[in-house]
């Protein structure tokens, strides 16, 4: 009965995006039919080592940087009560500014490289991971801290064993918002001013109007979308299996 | 404490401000590319007295609520639907879970192509960004409602309607609202990007502007608007949701501490 419902409609949508566009002779909106078969010619051999590889490399270079200076910095400002308070106002500002306008800012003085992508990616996703690691590491159960102080577990091994232990679902929570923001600021920072990149070749298209090539590079982005995040899926069960186990249990026994 | 917190607070935005002072001024960072901010506040002002930058911010909210107001509608009614017809919501679980990650902006193009640089280019980028937070809440929210509650309406009688009304619908109202809140979150980065990429009227056009015209001070200020515009937004949305809630044991068990 389940893999029936899993395939049933995204199957009856596809049918009916194929046979009510199939002798579509709208400019804008080509047949399924054309789309698909466009699309082993566009996104094959040379084309997914110029474009689509650059893009992934600066999505992962910024997101990696984001997420590691999140839990750094989160880290720091979620232990002291005086340090958070000193910067709460300043970080509601900082992450209140969209993302996006934050390309015209940094191409200023970071040009038009891959360094301004990765800065761009890095900076917009950098916000939800520290702001819900403060978050995190703030909630750390008292009863827990001080067991472990009592227990004479501190410094290297307390941050690892309880404080980051205590905050990861918390910090995984922002992770996955990162996750969006940084794909939607890869894209958008390759519309702007690139030479390659996904971004870049699907804004080539849409202008020079190959209009079934266009379709097909939103359909790599909707594909890269979807993979990320069913790949993040996959870590965060491994990593917070401990806490989706723990929740189940205690939510089967009131 | 609330005050010495407040005070701390006030202290590191005067910090943050006056590193922006003196950090170009003494040729720390350059001049070019990081104004000192009495000059970005300079630049504020003059747009403030400027009458194509509120039109502008009128754009920027126009398409902002006009979105928000079609995702949430939809998203509830949608939602609604999903979870209280039997089977919809396990048929269409795995269609939203491949159409959700989609990346709102490869739409861009095809907006493009379809409406230039109108309003509803922007609106379709918008609302297709902010439904998703919201239906995505209605499920889970529907999902919560306590079986005890259902099954004692359904005995005294209660209709679909009824039940909808009086036992799905208080369950599911404070995951709408945080709904809300990250929908209205998503709408101005939306609507914002979609005015810079696209050029439709708004805000982002205006940034566009001051970035190819080497307006420095300039872009610094509409950043800083869209950032004080993301603050407020947060504020009323958070407001809205307190006042909604009122009755909810969340929101009573902050107001008693």
């Amino acid at each position: 009965m389940r893999p029936l419902f899993v395939v049933a409609l995204p199957a009856l949508l596809v049918a009916a995006w194929w046979f009510a566009s199939d002798d579509s002779t709208a400019v804008y909106w080509p047949p399924l039919r054309t789309i698909l078969r466009t699309f082993p010619d566009v996104w094959t051999g040379e084309r997914l080592r110029t474009d689509v590889l650059p893009s992934v490399l600066r999505l992962l270079a910024g997101y990696v940087s984001a997420a590691v200076a999140g839990v750094a910095l989160g880290t720091v400002i979620g232990s002291y009560r005086r340090v958070r308070a000193f910067c709460e106002p300043v970080l509601e500002f900082l992450r209140a500014v969209p993302p996006p306008v934050l390309v015209p800012v940094i191409m200023l003085f970071a040009g038009i490289g891959d360094t301004m992508k990765i800065v761009v990616i890095a900076s917009g996703c950098l916000w939800p991971v520290l702001l819900n690691t403060v978050e995190g590491v703030r909630a750390v159960d008292s009863v827990m801290a001080e067991t472990a102080r009592s227990y004479g577990v501190t410094g290297a091994a307390r941050l690892r064993h309880v404080v980051l232990r205590a905050a990861s679902p918390q910090i995984f929570a922002g992770l996955r918002q990162a996750l969006s923001i940084g794909i939607i600021l890869m894209v958008i920072s390759e519309m702007f001013a690139a030479s390659n990149g996904l971004g870049f070749t699907i804004v080539q298209f849409q202008r020079g109007f190959a209009i079934p090539d266009m379709w097909t590079g939103i359909l790599v982005l909707g594909l890269l979308g979807l993979l990320l995040s069913v790949l993040f899926q996959l870590v965060e069960r491994r990593v917070l299996g401990w806490y989706h186990g723990l929740r189940d249990s205690s939510r089967r026994a009131p | 404490m609330r005050g010495a917190n407040a005070a701390l607070g006030t202290a590191g935005l005067a910090v943050f401000l006056a590193l922006g002072e003196v950090a170009p001024r003494l040729g720390l960072v350059k001049e070019a590319y990081f104004p000192p901010t009495s000059r970005i506040a300079d630049a504020l002002g003059q747009e403030a007295t400027d009458g194509a930058f509120w039109t502008a911010l009128g754009d920027t909210l126009t398409g902002w609520a006009l979105g928000l107001v079609a995702a949430v509608v939809g998203g509830v009614v949608v939602g609604l639907v999903l979870s209280v017809v039997p089977y919809l919501r396990d048929a269409t679980a795995s269609t939203i879970e491949f159409l959700r990650p989609i990346p709102s902006v490869a739409l861009i193009p095809l907006a493009v192509l379809l409406y230039g640089t109108e309003l509803r280019s922007v609106l379709l980028l918008v609302v297709y960004a902010s439904f998703w937070q919201v239906l995505v809440q209605v499920l889970y929210g529907v999902r919560d409602v306590d079986p005890v509650a259902e099954e004692t309406a359904r005995s005294y009688g209660l209709g679909a309607w009824a039940r909808t009304r009086h036992v799905l619908w208080p369950t599911a109202l404070p995951y709408v609202m945080t709904g809300v809140r990250l929908a209205a979150a998503v709408a101005l980065i939306l609507a914002v990007t979609a005015e810079l990429v696209i050029g439709a009227p708004g805000l982002g056009a205006r940034i566009a502007v001051a970035q190819s015209s080497q307006a420095v001070p300039d872009l610094y200020a509409l950043v800083v608007v869209t950032g004080l515009l993301g603050l407020l937004i947060n504020l009323g949305a958070r407001a809205v949701e307190r006042r909604a809630l009122a009755w909810h044991q969340s929101v009573r068990g902050e107001v008693a501490v």
